[in-house]
């Protein structure tokens, strides 16, 4: 139960990112499929925060001048990831509008039937 | 078919990950040795930038070039989904159904509160957890609410994609004087000023706050773009 | 006691995060499907400021919540409802 507690967050990134791989690979519908992929980037975000964590640690703001640096928990990785959530939004908008477009052009958001259709 | 491609394809990964993780015990960073790069960011990076926000100052100084890229990214998938969503014949707003009273009264209240709360996120980005996205995107969430509540406050589209011209441009403009007067690109130039108030930090609030119109335009002319019908 | 309502705390989350992202996978109708995504969204945004990760935080709330779901539904809105056909 102890060892359960400790790596929880380590569960739950890898079991989002499990969930989002599987929506990605096995479902037919288009926006099923980005669904999936937005789960997965969500799993490896939250990954990344949980392995720069510092036990006992604070936030990485010197909210007053006198705060000591000494425990402070590792602000690289929080960049990284607020970097990575935008670039994540990007890609599905633009993911959607072709979407929309594919729609517009074939009937059906099937990726079975669209892969049939020839041109 | 597929079902067992996909168990056998996370009967692979998902160990593979478990034994990587089991060698970073959560909560102890590995070794705090002096030459990692964010011991140096934590102990001297108040003095070198001036900024209260460590991550501020991680993502526009110490790290500016990936902004750029991400900036850039941004701007792509901007052009590309209205490139992709262009049609030749006339366009206009979908055609949604009226609100109701109270709607649209409400959000012709709360749409300037959430502009100036969204720039409030992203002026004191240096000071207090925030910053240019987080801001922007507050600001285009706004943007989002006038679009579904009240159908005549919608922003030219002209006006949005000037906006987010001159403000990216001004942002790579910043680097290149930096560039002009020290020797670096995206160098902070500016005088650094006393620590925890508004003007300090040099060069930081005024990236931000560009970073900051640049996204919320970016995001609230995608919205726009979705939301329209060819006729 | 302090320490035990933070344990149940962190594994309830944790637990709910698994359940809504399994919903999320099974709900047949896409907008149902898109909620459960927003839904996991807004728990890993309660995980970040446990992890003391505040900009990170606002940062997955506003566009995880907001902005994400936002386009979902806009572009089921303009292609089909349901998954199956």
């Amino acid at each position: 139960m102890s060892a359960l507690y400790e790596n929880s967050y380590y569960i739950a990134s890898v079991g989002l990112i499990a969930v989002g791989l599987y929506v990605m690979v096995v479902k037919k519908n288009l926006i099923k499929v980005l669904i999936g992929l937005s789960l997965f980037e969500t799993g490896i975000n939250l990954l990344f925060i949980a392995v720069g964590y510092l036990a006992g640690g604070t936030a990485p703001i010197f909210s007053t001048h006198s705060l000591l640096p000494g425990r402070m928990v590792d602000p690289v990785p929080q960049a990284v990831v607020l970097t990575a959530i935008v670039i994540g939004v990007a890609v599905l908008a633009l993911a959607l509008s072709l979407t929309i477009r594919l729609y517009e052009h074939y009937g059906t958001l099937n990726l079975r039937k669209v892969r049939d259709l020839k041109w | 078919m597929r079902a067992v491609i996909a168990i056998c394809l996370l009967a692979v990964i998902v160990p593979v990950l478990a034994i990587s993780l089991a060698e970073i015990p959560f909560g102890a960073q590995g070794a705090a040795t002096p030459e990692k790069p964010w011991i140096h960011y934590i102990s001297q990076g108040a003095e070198e930038t001036g900024a209260a926000n460590i991550v501020t100052s991680v993502v526009v100084t110490y790290r500016g070039f990936d902004t750029l890229g991400e900036v850039t990214v941004l701007f792509i998938a901007a052009i590309g989904l209205g490139a992709v969503l262009f049609s030749r014949q006339q366009r206009k707003g979908e055609k949604l159904e009226g609100a109701s009273l109270i709607l649209q009264t409400g959000c012709r209240f709360l749409f300037p509160l959430i502009l100036l709360f969204g720039a409030y996120v992203f002026i004191h980005g240096h000071l207090t957890p925030g910053g240019g996205f987080q801001g922007g995107v507050i600001v285009a969430s706004g943007f989002l609410l006038a679009y579904l509540g009240c159908a005549d406050i919608n922003a030219r589209k002209r006006w949005l994609n000037a906006t987010e011209s001159l403000a990216g441009a001004a942002f790579v403009i910043a680097g290149l004087i930096g560039l002009a007067l020290g020797g670096d690109f995206l160098m902070n130039f500016l005088p650094k000023g006393t620590f925890n108030r508004l003007f300090s930090a040099g060069l930081i609030p005024l990236v931000y706050a560009a970073i900051g119109f640049k996204v919320g335009a970016e995001l609230a002319g995608i919205v726009a773009n979705l939301l329209e019908k060819p006729e | 006691m302090l320490d035990t309502l933070r344990e149940i705390a962190q594994l309830g989350l944790v637990a709910l995060l698994l359940v809504g992202a399994v919903c999320a996978c099974m709900f047949k109708d896409l907008l149902n499907a898109v909620i459960a995504a927003a839904f996991v969204s807004l728990i890993a945004t309660v995980l970040f400021f446990l992890l003391h990760a505040p900009d990170v935080a606002m940062a997955e709330a506003s566009i995880g919540a907001a902005i994400t779901t936002a386009i979902f539904v806009i572009a089921i809105k303009k292609t089909t409802r349901s998954e199956e056909e």
